[in-house]
This record gives structure tokens, C-alpha cells and sequence, in this order.
């Protein structure tokens, strides 16, 4: 017993536990669960029933077996190389989307710490900047899929993806400048801290009462980044098929779509993390006997729900809005993004050097 | 450095997962391969010369706008971490570089650098 207590002490050790919680526990099955809400809420939108068939003997779950069945489905899909595609680059394709959906979670942090221990899975001082910098690399992902399958249509997504994902990182990086000047961090944990105070004891001090502008800002350059309706041009089912992953097939297929799924799941982790609050109850602090566990568990819950909420809420922007051409597109975010941003930044800047 | 160390583990975590997948697809997947299968996708039309050709400049130049917004970006940070210990002169200096910023957008914008009709 002292043995294992001691060994999970370790600080290795408990990195690889918080990592593989954080991932298996929470992103995966949330991205996984979204497959079906995507087609299930879709259905209801457009007044129909929607998934419902997949069964084991007389028990359908709600269309909830449909989970299952795709993966088994796609599991023995055949797995198809085409002629002439370059086998390696083709190959680690999927990795650099998966990985850079992934990443995000690293620095998200699911409930408030006790002690010394921390419910992130690292909180480095760069924060932010870190993981954009290597989310950014998601733009391989489409780029050498697009370039190493020797078809046209996947060339056409990827070259699509790459103008896009690289024009949104810009409005990306600078909607959050904003953010870092009122919470004076880049630091997760520091803006998450911040925004546990309270204006007059009554309203949150949340990211999006600060921020309104940045929060929009930096919500539509994240669902242009993931490449999502209504930004979804690079993968336009309509003129280019599937773009950058016509080709793929099988499982590798599959792990383009998981991370598109997973990607949701950060982008909501990572709007409830600067803009809501993270997992900071609002008016929490009035009980002050609470006990700790209760005070995580409510945490944690309130970071969850809120997540689950802008999961729902890409999902429904997806099937209200219709999409954007691919010039409208790098119009919205050159034209009208970019100067917006400009102007939150200098008018943050001058409002907090004023009152400092 | 310590604390970039789980980062690194995350990533390799992520590529660890989509390595399996891949794995998956190749173990289980059937091998039924001919020859119109592997000609890439052209919505049912025979393959028409090869890819690789031609691109939109358009590309090229939302490449190089993108580098120059992004690296300025890149220099801001700093300073907005800082602002309030550097507070009036250090936000005249950033409107300084702000500007030289706009009218590098608005350069570009006159240019027709960011039209794309």
C-alpha cells in the first residue's frame, strides 16, 4: 500500500495518469460521443429522426450503438493507397491532425487546485503561446494529405486548408492580446485565477464581460481553424468532395474525423477555459464551509457543462448557418476580423494603461 | 523544463493513438486492390493529366501576409503581458508599431493583396 501510494506520488507518474484521464476519460468519448450528437441534432434541425437502427437484439439505446458500429464499420473498410501518392508522407498525415487536436488539453485545467496538486496536465509559463504553437502544426496534417495523395480535389482542399488555417491563426493569436493584457498573464492558470473575481461582489469577472469582442473574435477563427461549417470550404462535400481526405479511407479516415471531433471538444474546453471562467463557480465564495470535494466535484462539473454546451453550440452553428465561399471566407478574416481585432487590442490597451 | 516534459508526452500520446488506428486499417482492413481502385478520385471521370500543376498566386501571397501579421503579432505579446508596468510610454511605443502595422494592412489591401475574386 505505502508502496503504491509512494509510486503515485511520483511526479512522472502522475503526469501520465493526468494525461491519460484527461484523454481517455474525458476528450475521446466526448469527441466520440459528438459523432452521433453531430447526426443526431442535425436530424432534429432538420425535423427528421435520424440515427436509430444499430441494434443488439431488441435494444437500439437511442442510436447511441451507432458508435460502435461506425467504428466497427471502419475498422474493416478496406485500406486503400492510391496510385502514384507519396506512402510515408500519406501516412503521417492523420498523425499531425490527431496530435494537434490533441495537444490542446495539456494545459486545460478541469477543476481548481488543492494544495499543491493541480488538475491540469501542465502549466507552463508560455501557456497559451506553447500549444498554439504547436496546434499550428494541425496545418500539415491537411497540407500533406492534400500533397502526397495524387489527386486533384485532395490538392484543391489542401492548398484551401493551408491559406485558410494560416489566415485564421493570425486573428487567433491577436483576438487573444486582449485577454493577456487584462489578466497580465499567458499563463492558464493566472487568467483562469482572474477570472474568479467578482465586479461589486455580483457579476463574474469572466473573459467575456472583458472581452466581448476578443470572445468573437476568437470564436470564429477557432471554428475556421478546425475547418468546421461555416468555414468548411477546404472540405466543401459539395465542389471538392472531401478535399484534403478524399483518399483516405478505413481507419485512417477515421482518425481525420475523430480529430475533427476532438478538436471540438478543445475548442469548447478552450472557450470555457479563457472566456467562461474555466471551472470557477461564480458566487462560490459566499460559502465559505464548503467542504473541498464538494467544491471540485462542483467545479469540474461546471467546466463539463459548460464544454458540453459550446460542443452543442458548434454543432448548431454548423446546421443553422450556411456556409461561406472560399473568397468570402479569407474576406471575413482579412477584411473584417483582422481590423477588429486591431481596434480591441488598442482600445484594451488604452482603457487598462488609464485606469492603471 | 520540467513542466514541458507531460507536453511532449501528450503529443506523443496523440501520435501514439493515430498510429494505432493506422495499424488497425492495415492488420484488418481487406487487401482487395485493382486497378481502377487505386486511380485517384476525379467524381467518375478518367484521371486528366496529372496534379501539380498550376496554383492561384493568391496562395502565395496569403502566405506572405500571414507571415508578416504573424511575427508582428509575435512582438506584441510581450508587451501585453507587461502593460501595466509599462504603462504610457510603453503604449505610445506599441501604437507606434500598431500603425506601421495598419498601414501595412491597408498597403495590402489597396495592392489587392487580399482580393480574391
Amino acid at each position: 500500500m505505502q508502496l503504491v501510494l509512494e509510486f503515485l506520488a511520483l511526479p512522472f507518474v502522475q503526469d501520465v495518469l493526468k494525461i491519460l484521464f484527461i484523454l481517455l476519460l474525458f476528450a475521446m468519448p466526448l469527441g466520440t460521443f459528438m459523432t452521433l450528437m453531430e447526426r443526431k441534432w442535425s436530424a432534429a434541425v432538420q425535423d427528421r429522426i435520424g440515427p436509430n437502427r444499430a441494434n443488439i437484439g431488441s435494444y437500439r439505446g437511442r442510436g447511441l450503438l451507432h458508435i460502435a458500429a461506425d467504428a466497427l464499420k471502419s475498422i474493416f473498410k478496406e485500406d486503400l493507397i492510391p496510385k502514384g501518392a507519396d506512402k510515408f508522407l500519406y501516412t503521417i498525415a492523420p498523425f499531425f491532425s490527431f496530435m494537434s487536436a490533441v495537444a490542446v488539453f495539456a494545459i486545460i485545467p478541469i477543476a481548481g487546485p488543492i494544495g499543491d496538486f493541480k488538475f491540469q496536465v501542465t502549466d507552463v509559463q508560455p501557456g497559451l503561446l506553447f500549444i498554439f504553437a504547436i496546434t499550428s502544426l494541425g496545418v500539415y496534417g491537411a497540407v500533406l494529405a492534400g500533397a502526397s495523395s495524387n489527386s486533384k480535389f485532395a490538392l484543391f482542399g489542401g492548398t484551401r486548408a493551408s491559406a485558410q488555417m494560416i489566415s485564421y491563426e493570425v486573428f487567433l493569436g491577436l483576438s487573444l492580446m486582449g485577454l493577456f493584457m487584462v489578466y497580465g498573464s499567458t499563463q492558464v492558470s493566472a487568467i483562469v485565477e482572474g477570472q474568479g473575481e467578482h465586479w461589486f461582489g455580483l457579476i463574474p469577472k469572466w473573459g467575456v464581460f472583458t472581452q466581448p469582442l476578443g470572445f468573437v473574435v476568437f470564436f470564429t477563427a477557432l471554428i475556421a481553424e478546425t475547418k468546421r461549417a461555416p468555414f468548411d470550404a477546404p472540405e466543401g462535400e459539395s465542389e471538392i468532395v472531401a478535399g484534403y481526405f478524399v483518399e483516405y479511407s478505413g481507419m485512417r479516415w477515421s482518425s481525420f474525423m475523430l480529430a475533427e471531433y476532438i478538436a471540438i471538444v478543445g475548442v469548447a474546453a478552450l472557450i470555457t477555459t479563457l472566456f467562461f471562467g474555466g471551472y470557477q463557480v461564480p458566487w462560490l465564495y459566499h460559502w465559505e464551509s464548503a467542504p473541498q470535494w464538494l467544491v471540485t466535484l462542483l467545479q469540474f462539473g461546471k467546466f463539463a457543462s459548460f464544454t458540453f454546451i459550446f460542443c452543442w453550440f458548434q454543432i448548431q452553428i454548423r446546421w443553422t448557418v450556411p456556409k461561406f465561399r472560399f473568397d468570402q471566407t479569407m474576406a471575413l478574416g482579412w477584411k473584417k476580423l483582422l481590423p477588429v481585432a486591431l481596434l480591441n487590442t488598442v482600445v484594451t490597451a488604452i482603457i487598462i494603461v488609464a485606469l492603471a | 523544463m520540467r513542466e514541458y516534459l507531460p507536453i511532449l508526452i501528450m503529443i506523443l500520446v496523440g501520435i501514439g493513438l493515430a498510429g494505432v488506428f493506422t495499424a488497425i486499417s492495415i492488420l484488418f482492413g481487406p487487401k482487395l486492390s485493382t486497378e481502377t481502385k487505386q486511380t485517384p478520385f476525379e467524381s467518375g471521370f478518367l484521371t486528366q493529366g496529372t496534379e501539380g500543376q498550376r496554383y492561384d498566386v493568391k496562395f502565395f501571397m496569403t502566405a506572405l501576409v500571414f507571415l508578416v501579421f504573424d511575427v508582428e503579432v509575435v512582438f506584441l505579446y510581450p508587451w501585453a503581458v507587461q502593460i501595466r508596468e509599462l504603462h504610457w510610454p510603453g503604449l505610445i511605443a506599441a501604437l507606434f508599431f500598431i500603425s506601421v502595422l495598419v498601414l501595412g494592412l491597408v498597403y495590402d489591401w489597396k495592392k489587392g493583396a487580399l482580393e480574391w475574386e
